[in-house]
């Protein structure tokens, strides 16, 4: 399976500049911050299964922006219930990026029960219009590629490994300080 | 108050945006507005979903509400105080007070929160403001002016009857 940074560093290799991607709490957003900060990044620091709730909301209020969503699996299981939340409202705007590793690898990688539990079926059955579940980095490339000329709202679910990598900063940044940047790559549509 | 009333003094201050869990509360003006072709619902699945999608407003430089019961609270809880309140994202909860009053009213599921209900917002310092008919434009322009002093949320609470 891949390392979970190497995922991210390939996402975030392949986000259009103008795109909006919103991270979860825990490791997920502090790789996401070490690796490519700028300013339409919102790292929601706390608020664990709340990232795919605001991201609806950003898809609904912002219809012209790509909005990334970027989480774990112990965040997407725990707001199981916006599946179909977003698959009902169907913004076409919406990529839901779930980084699988089957763990909680930010509070000491206990397991999930995602190794049990296919999210991407539970995506399919809620009715997300496009889902892609991918294992390797060459299947995660054409996947991105193929969100980039698709209409969502896209599930994408990458298996991960869970290799922590030593000395990733906490996100540095004050809370009004990346909401009032965030606020700042609305401004032009 | 007459729900058509209820809802455009929301419409008139620009809030226009709600995201929530049916209350019985609110009745038939419910109803009303998710039908209501200048407001914008999104029927949410608990009520933290409802604040995660309301908050985006915020974003846009408007007001997003949340329609919800005051059980509700027990859901927004970890919402409020590590994001609406961390990142100072305003918001306006719209709330049905169950169990108002304590028993034999309401269903005795209510009545412990109904009790509870302004002592949590208080403990959480969420400013509030209870619906009356005769002065609800004032109380709402009253929270809506603490809301976006502190940049914080606040609460309306809504008492079974209030709207029709």
């Amino acid at each position: 399976m891949i390392p979970r940074y190497q995922v991210i560093s390939r996402i975030l290799s392949r986000i259009p500049t103008e795109d909006v991607l919103i991270t979860t709490t825990g490791m997920i957003s502090r790789e996401v911050f070490d690796i490519y900060d700028r300013s339409n990044n919102f790292y929601m620091l706390g608020s664990m299964g709340l990232l795919s709730s605001f991201g609806l909301g950003l898809a609904i209020t912002f219809p012209n922006k790509r909005i990334w969503i970027l989480e774990g699996d112990g965040s997407a299981l725990m707001s199981l219930g916006t599946f179909p939340l977003i698959a009902s409202e169907s913004p076409k705007n919406i990529v839901h990026f779930i980084l699988d590793n089957e763990s909680y690898e930010s509070t000491g990688s206990q397991p999930s029960i995602s190794s049990n539990v296919s999210l991407e079926e539970i995506a399919i059955s809620s009715g997300y219009p496009k889902v892609t579940k991918v294992t390797t980095l060459e299947s995660l490339e054409t996947a991105m590629l193929e969100t980039l000329n698709s209409v969502g709202p896209i599930l994408l679910l990458a298996k991960c490994g869970i290799e922590p990598v030593e000395r990733i900063q906490r996100v540095t940044l004050k809370p009004e300080e990346i909401r009032d940047r965030f606020r700042l790559a609305f401004n032009n549509p | 108050m007459d729900a058509d009333y209820f809802w455009n003094v929301f419409k008139d201050r620009g809030i226009n945006f709600f995201s929530g869990v049916p209350d019985s509360t609110f009745g038939g003006a419910y109803n009303q507005m998710v039908i209501d072709p200048k407001i914008r619902y999104v029927p949410a699945v608990r009520e933290d979903v409802a604040l995660g999608i309301a908050s985006s407003a915020f974003f846009a430089g408007d007001i997003g509400g949340v329609i919800m019961q005051n059980s509700g609270i027990g859901n927004i809880v970890n919402t409020l105080s590590s994001f609406s309140m961390m990142y100072h994202i305003p918001a306006l909860l719209i709330i049905g007070w169950r169990g108002y009053g304590g028993p034999p009213n309401d269903a005795p599921e209510h009545w412990i929160m109904g009790s509870k209900t302004t002592d949590i917002l208080t403990l959480l310092e969420i400013p509030y403001k209870i619906v009356e008919p005769g002065s609800f434009e004032n109380s709402l322009d009253d929270l809506l002016k603490e809301i976006r002093c502190q940049m914080c949320p606040g609460a309306l609470l809504v008492r079974p009857g209030i709207v029709q």
